[in-house]
């Protein structure tokens, strides 16, 4: 093990593509190739049309057999679209695949030095040069392969995990779904209707239950949480803590019915946003799953009232811990719903003011008239973005679903309720896509719109036995307009769920918006920086139910695709020490987020040692090291040093 | 009398402001050919003995394209990688190179155009000064 150079010369290729005329359009390629065939240790230069094709491909194999080559340096396009490419040439050539390096002279050279051609052929002639001098000091690395346990830890049974749990069960994966609450559901199930098909989210978590324990290889534990794991991709040993339910089978539905009653405890009910109170023997809703109530021992009395209804009541049950072994563990942990302030636009100061997630609860249990607090309701003022799109706040982002979902509850107002005033006090509707219909529907049938901006918000205040929100209306050029209301709906989004200590424990990296953060928005969405821990859903960030289960899909696809073959490569590029250099300070195992470092005794006195499967290979620990003992493999000193040099031509 | 611009060595990160780079290239827009990138994991993963030695060999400024809150590898990033710059700068103040000469801010994934901006503005303040003075 050393982080010292290698100084055996190497005979290395190198493959100028013109990338049709992308490349050879401004820079002088015949000139590059010139100059970087008197380059020390190259033994071959050339200029290819597409260095991807498959003729060039097969002609770079050749030359690494025929020459031979010892490693090859391809400039051409953005490793990050053919590094993998280029990887099989090598290999297919008999070289290790990282004694291969792609310098990129179409992203960052030809297409951003259009204008200036005759420099871009001389940063050409420099980074091909960087390319040689770090292909020259390259190791042959070996990825890891480690055996791969075929099942995945599913956390959060809502629509995304449910769904995700479905489809990996049905390609052959053991599925354990770990839900914290003691019914499975997630938010969905307190959403009653919803855009665009009017199902409401009893119908379709009901349908995925069904789906799910229709398959014996998804195993469900409600009440679970995780409290510990240890491991890395492949092989994850996760302990869950099972809190105990109170009640088993058997007991027919309608004893439960009875012990529910005869409970004399009643506490303000979460599920329905404290609008309603429960009993401490409770179901969220009838239908509701697993089919059994729980009792909520913090509130219960132990009065024993239940018991004399229903034997299936067991108050002497005890909390569980189980072990699994995963190979991928799979977040779908959802999000909260914003709470707002209270004061912020009169919030918890008036009663009538209340939130989108009450108003659903409320049209739910309401029959028949609409009344609220013994007051029938005509008049209801929508007020949009609260708690997003925040410019001075935390949540600046839009939270998607809302715009929608408050359209959408509208029309249920209107059309079921016989509400016959509804305003819509907005910063900018954002109902994209198909959903544009119902806001044409709403716009049509009588709905008034008004708009307002940032730093103008509309003030409700109390005015006899109603609310008045006055708000000064973009559409009509600021025309102070004044709404008198019954009830304020205040139109909030979605911030994270609060999971620190889950967070903790899987070292989840969160993003500025604190939800979940994937490592590329686009090119890998599903992904963490942990191997092996995928996301979905809207713990990663705002989602409507459509884009979470496109979103759980995706994930789907990701986490079988580590596990399908038994086992699995990890990459190399992992921090290396030399413990000849190691003078063991412990300022590495401070700056390692990942506990990847370990000291350990030798001969000479205490050293870091690196625990691979933890190392993500992210480097932190290098620049805290005095004695420059650690290196990242792949970017080791020597490495970063010759390729500076080379670059300053 | 040398009328390029200065040249700049970036340390920009693999996946998060190196796709930045890429990207303005992508858009073509134009910075100054005598900028040249080392791609490394992560910002927090530079050492300040790099940076000093892209200056002894000529490079008459250092920016690092940093992964700031988007760091896959956690939140520590921004904290660290400002640690490395401080660290930097008491080498550089010792070997009389001015601190303004090393630059850092954080490029996202898509931010080309911020990192292009940056780096016409850091090439004209290097211009302005040269030539640079310090020991070598």
């Amino acid at each position: 093990m050393t982080n010292e150079p290698n100084f055996i010369e190497k005979r290395i290729g190198v493959y100028i593509c013109q990338c049709g005329s992308n490349i050879s359009d401004y820079v002088d390629v015949e000139k590059v190739r010139e100059e970087i065939s008197r380059e020390k240790g190259v033994s071959l230069a050339k200029v290819t049309m597409f260095a991807c094709a498959d003729s060039a491909q097969k002609e770079i194999v050749a030359d690494i057999q025929n020459e031979p080559l010892d490693a090859i340096v391809i400039a051409s396009c953005s490793p990050k679209l053919h590094l993998n490419t280029f990887r099989g040439v090598a290999e297919r050539g008999g070289l290790n695949p990282y004694n291969y390096v792609q310098v990129n002279i179409r992203e960052q050279d030809s297409w951003a030095h259009s204008d200036k051609p005759a420099q871009a052929t001389l940063k050409a002639i420099h980074l091909i040069r960087a390319g040689i001098a770090k292909v020259s000091l390259s190791e042959a690395l070996t990825p890891m392969t480690i055996p791969a346990e075929n099942s995945v830890a599913i956390v959060g049974a809502g629509v995304t995990g449910m769904r995700a749990a479905i489809e990996l069960a049905d390609l052959g994966v053991n599925v354990h779904l770990i839900e914290r609450e003691h019914f499975v559901g997630g938010r969905v199930a307190q959403w009653g209707k919803m855009s665009m098909t009017n199902q409401t989210g009893e119908e379709i978590i009901t349908e995925l239950y069904h789906e799910v324990k229709k398959r014996e290889s998804i195993r469900v534990y409600t009440g679970a949480d995780i409290i510990a794991s240890k491991g890395s991709i492949g092989n994850f040993n996760i302990q869950v803590k099972i809190q105990p339910r109170y009640v088993e089978p058997p007991c027919d539905p309608e004893s439960f019915k009875n012990a529910i009653e005869a409970c004399p405890v009643e506490v303000y009910d979460e599920f329905n946003f404290n609008l309603t109170k429960r009993k401490a023997i409770f179901f969220n809703y009838h239908s509701e799953f697993p089919a059994l109530p729980v009792v909520d021992m913090a509130t219960c009395t132990r009065c024993g009232e239940c018991l004399k209804y229903c034997h299936g009541i067991r108050l002497d049950q005890q909390e569980q811990v189980i072990d699994l072994h995963v190979g991928s563990t799979f977040l779908a942990t959802g999000f909260n719903p914003y709470e707002p302030k209270t004061g912020e636009f009169g919030y918890q100061e008036h009663p009538d003011v209340i939130t989108l997630q009450q108003l659903k609860r409320i049209l739910e249990l309401t029959k028949g008239e609409f009344r609220f607090r013994n007051k029938k309701i005509e008049r209801v003022a929508f007020i949009y973005c609260v708690g997003s799109r925040q410019v001075e706040g935390e949540n600046k982002y839009c939270a998607r679903y809302c715009c929608t979902s408050a359209i959408h509850a509208a029309l249920q107002l209107r059309k079921d309720l016989n509400v016959p005033f509804i305003y819509h006090i907005n910063k900018g509707i954002r109902t994209y896509g198909k959903q544009e219909i119902l806001y044409e529907q709403s716009s049509t049938s009588g709905d008034i719109f008004l708009q307002f901006v940032e730093d103008d918000p509309p003030v409700v205040e109390t005015f006899n036995d109603h609310l008045k929100i006055t708000v000064n209306d973009l559409l009509t050029a600021n025309m102070e307009v004044t709404v008198k209301a019954d009830l304020v709906v205040l139109v909030t989004g979605m911030v994270p769920r609060l999971n620190q200590e889950l967070n903790s424990i899987l070292k989840i990296p969160l993003g500025k918006d604190h939800f979940y953060n994937e490592i590329h928005p686009k090119l890998r969405p599903v992904e963490t920086v942990i191997d092996g821990l995928i996301i979905a859903g809207c713990c990663q960030g705002p989602r409507n139910i459509a884009e979470s289960a496109s979103s759980a899909l995706a994930a789907v696809s990701k986490v079988y695709s580590i596990l399908n073959h038994g086992e699995i490569q990890l990459e190399p590029t992992l921090a290396i020490v030399n413990p000849g250099a190691c003078e063991w300070c412990g300022q590495c195992l401070v700056a390692c987020p990942f506990d990847a470092i370990e000291r350990v005794e030798t001969e000479k006195g205490p050293v870091a040692r690196i625990i691979e499967s933890n190392c993500k290979g992210c480097g932190m620990c290098t620049p805290v090291c005095q004695t420059e003992a650690i290196d990242i493999k792949g970017y080791t000193n020597h490495e970063v040093r010759s390729m500076i040099e080379a670059m300053s031509g | 009398m040398d009328k390029d611009p200065p040249k700049i060595l970036v340390f920009s990160t693999e996946k998060i402001s190196d796709p930045a780079l890429d990207l303005a290239g992508l858009m073509k827009l134009h910075y100054p050919p005598t900028v040249h990138a080392v791609v490394v994991p992560c910002s927090s993963s530079v050492r300040p003995s790099w940076i000093m030695h892209a200056f002894e060999c000529g490079f008459a400024g250092v920016f690092i394209a940093a992964d700031g809150s988007d760091c896959p590898y956690g939140e520590t990033c921004i904290e660290k990688t400002a640690k490395i710059v401080e660290m930097t700068h008491v080498m550089m103040r010792e070997k009389g190179i001015p601190t303004e000469n090393l630059k850092m801010a954080a490029v996202c994934s898509v931010c080309a155009e911020l990192f292009v901006n940056q780096m016409k503005l850091f090439a004209g303040e290097l211009a302005d000064k040269r030539p640079m003075q310090y020991e070598q």
